[in-house]
């Protein structure tokens, strides 16, 4: 494990868990009385240091820099996963990253930091300029603001809240402290913990009882350093026979020199409540993007995942859905896009904890070049969880020689009187397919093209219209040049 | 006829699949405003010309030449051939699974004209090419050939044919698999698509289809070889004694 730990600290495995008196007196424990100051320095690495800092800067209350420092200790003790492409995991370098960069100043990057490859994919894209400096890291800010305000005093009169989790933090501390780690502890697994220790953030949405929100709420709206960074944190509440879509992320390149993303998502839905979540996200490829999204569905509740995942360099991403409920329903939908040295290992998971459950899982993934794409699943169904309903469907597409797919599902089911359906299927840009539309007119990148379009149609149509034409675009990008 | 005064004109052709010889010499003809049948048992290797002629990368032509309207078209990748107004009707029309057949014909008819047509326009001329083949609307929804029964994809591909104008028409098997009634509607739309500007070759085991849409000309093909040419009534002969008497005919005439 690569993790440094700052001179000055206390050994990580002797400390007290959760010790609050840290902040009390860290001043004369670490030699900094000044956050501000402290970070202005630019500190890589992770510490309780780097935590307690963070934490006293953005002003939070005892509980959430308790709960920080408990994580960080966690992430300290958690050995690096087992499982996954070991090569690429243990490639991390944890000294070398910013846990902590404070809004509005971005370490004095410029646009000339800026790889070619992403300014041009920019342009392309057609990415209006104030958009691209967000996007490339260079300018911390980029909104929308005529349309966000409008929607937000909308939402406001429904009694919605939608917020930055910061601000949820400052402005409803008790219910996030009531919901916030509930369905993710940060012992959940190594980067929850991490993200539990160093969030910045990430949206936070609370629909009450009985309120449908008719616009899909979208991030896109009130990005900036915080909520896009490397460790956002988001929690959407469902109350009773609510009704919510939020989308997160843009089919634009996100490019950042800092190469570990890792957030953590969770929902809730109570009963009767409906939360589809859609994400589009395209990292550029030299971020590992580990990310920990779960859900639980209560009684006849529904959660939907809509996961689309281009670029970085590896991704692991298996969103969950807990069906706790009796009735209960749980889909999740996702798209992988693995290029050249890239490594997608993206699936899904759903466990019937309760009878009459149902789950669809459709999974479909493209590899093209040397790209890697792995469909990683698991189904469990408790005991007692009698007429569950389970679908599971993996296509994936290979482009040239070279590229990977690969299936690792598992499915625990203790109860016999479930229904349960997996399908995997592995296909290749069929040469008669190619042939078909070249006589009538198509270039075989045009043909090429439109089978790849056509075979994340499933996907594309579930996304908003502005989201899919920008998916097709990204993905004619992509294929170009691709040599069958 | 001069070969450049034909409006497409096969010169000795000959094919290899996987290194063996399918097609052994085919020269033929086609004038415009007429129609052609070529007619063979099957595994003679019609279909094998057929994806020739029209650029099949798994066909490789070994020697002879395809031109059309005096352009040599032989070596040109099957987009480009598609350009200049050459369509092959497949007998197996494969499925292409998330592209609507709208979607699918929009960019193949841009593709085909080299012009981006107006959405209305193209949208006027589908309705009307579908209802005149009976093909419901809701078809321009579905996903190309993804799941339509065997009637319907042939239906769909005359649909294509219509709404690309092609110059030369290559029809491959495409009474296969239809009904009485589907024949019938299929033929009249390819009838309603000839005209003095272009070009039909029928490619058939059957007769059944020329009765619907008739042929000036109709070649016999066996092993790879057109053995015999005559008019209409060759058709009917076929469809009385078979394919055996020319066998022997063949046989008898290359033992002299």
């Amino acid at each position: 494990m690569a993790t440094r730990i700052e001179p000055g600290t206390t050994d990580p495995k002797a400390r007290p868990k959760a010790d609050v008196s840290i902040g009390d007196d860290y001043a004369s424990r670490y030699g900094f009385s000044d956050p501000e100051q402290y970070f202005h320095k630019g500190a890589k690495g992770i510490s309780h240091e780097v935590v307690e800092m963070m934490s006293r800067m953005k002003k939070e209350p005892d509980w959430m820099r308790a709960l920080r420092h408990e994580a960080l200790d966690i992430f300290f003790a958690k050995p690096m996963p087992k499982w996954g492409d070991q090569e690429i995991l243990n490639s991390i370098d944890f000294d070398d990253i910013y846990y902590y960069i404070r809004p509005m100043e971005l370490q004095g990057k410029t646009w000339d930091d800026v790889p070619d490859y992403i300014k041009k994919t920019f342009d392309r894209l057609g990415i209006p300029e104030a958009e691209q400096k967000f996007l490339g890291g260079v300018s911390a800010q980029y909104e929308s603001e005529v349309v966000y305000h409008s929607i937000r005093e909308d939402l406001e009169k429904l009694g919605v809240v939608f917020l930055d989790m910061d601000t949820a933090l400052r402005e409803r501390p008790d219910i996030v402290q009531k919901y916030f780690g509930t369905i993710i502890p940060a012992a959940d697994n190594k980067f929850s913990a991490l993200n539990s220790a160093v969030w910045s953030g990430g949206s936070f949405i609370y629909v009450p009882p009985g309120v449908k929100v008719e616009i899909p709420l979208q991030a896109y709206f009130r990005i900036n350093a915080e909520n896009m960074g490397q460790f956002e944190r988001t929690l959407i509440i469902a109350d009773k026979d609510s009704r919510v879509h939020y989308i997160e992320g843009c089919t634009a390149p996100i490019y950042s020199t800092n190469s570990l993303h890792s957030a953590v998502v969770e929902l809730i839905a109570m009963e009767g409540s409906y939360i589809r979540y859609t994400t589009i996200q395209n990292w550029s490829n030299n971020i590992f993007n580990l990310v920990t999204k779960r859900a639980v569905a209560h009684k006849n509740a529904t959660v939907e995942w809509v996961d689309g995942n281009i670029g970085s360099k590896l991704t692991m991403k298996f969103p969950c859905v807990y069906l706790v409920g009796e009735g209960a329903r749980g889909e999740i939908l996702s798209v992988a896009f693995a290029g050249d040295g890239q490594h997608q290992d993206a699936g899904a998971k759903v466990i019937h904890a309760a009878p009459n459950t149902t789950s669809t899982i459709t999974s479909k993934s493209i590899s093209k070049g040397g790209g890697r794409a792995s469909y990683r699943g698991l189904v469990k169904v408790h005991p007692g969880a009698t007429g569950c309903k389970v679908s599971v469907q993996c296509d994936a597409l290979l482009i040239g020689d070279r590229a990977r797919s690969d299936t690792y599902p598992t499915m625990e089911i203790a109860e016999e009187l479930v229904q349960v359906e997996h399908e995997a299927r592995v296909s290749k840009v069929g040469d008669e397919q190619l042939f078909y539309l070249m006589s009538r007119g198509l270039t075989e990148d045009q043909a090429r093209l439109l089978i790849v379009n056509g075979f994340i149609e499933p996907f594309t149509k579930e996304l908003p219209m502005e989201y899919a034409v920008e998916l097709n675009r990204l993905i004619e990008l992509e294929m170009e040049g691709s040599v069958g | 006829m001069k070969q450049n005064e034909a409006l497409f004109s096969v010169q000795d052709l000959h094919v290899t699949v996987e290194d063996k010889q399918v097609v052994k010499g085919v020269t033929l003809e086609i004038a415009a405003g007429s129609k052609t049948a070529l007619m063979g048992p099957n595994g003679s290797g019609k279909s094998t010309l057929a994806n020739a002629l029209m650029g099949h990368p798994a066909y490789t032509i070994t020697a002879g030449r395809v031109f059309m309207k005096g352009e040599d078209i032989t070596d040109l990748p099957a987009h480009e051939k598609a350009k200049r107004g050459l369509f092959l009707a497949f007998q197996y029309p494969v499925a292409i699974p998330g592209v609507s057949v709208a979607n699918f014909l929009r960019t193949a008819v841009n593709a085909r004209f080299g012009r981006d047509v107006p959405i209305r326009e193209f949208r006027n001329e589908l309705l009307e090419a579908m209802k005149a083949l009976d093909v419901d609307p809701s078809f321009a929804g579905r996903y190309l050939n993804d799941g339509f029964s065997g009637g319907e994809k042939k239906r769909i591909e005359i649909l294509q044919m219509a709404m690309l104008k092609p110059g030369v028409m290559l029809l491959d098997e495409t009474d296969s698999g239809l009904d009485i009634d589907a024949l019938r509607t299929v033929s009249e739309g390819i009838n309603r698509i000839a005209g003095p500007e272009n070009g039909v070759l029928l490619v058939t085991h059957y007769q059944r289809l020329l009765d619907y849409v008739k042929p000036e000309v109709v070649h016999v093909f066996m092993d790879g070889r057109i053995v015999k040419s005559g008019g209409p009534e060759l058709a009917h002969e076929l469809e009385a004694r078979g394919y055996d008497w020319i066998e022997r005919e063949v046989f008898a005439t290359e033992g002299n």
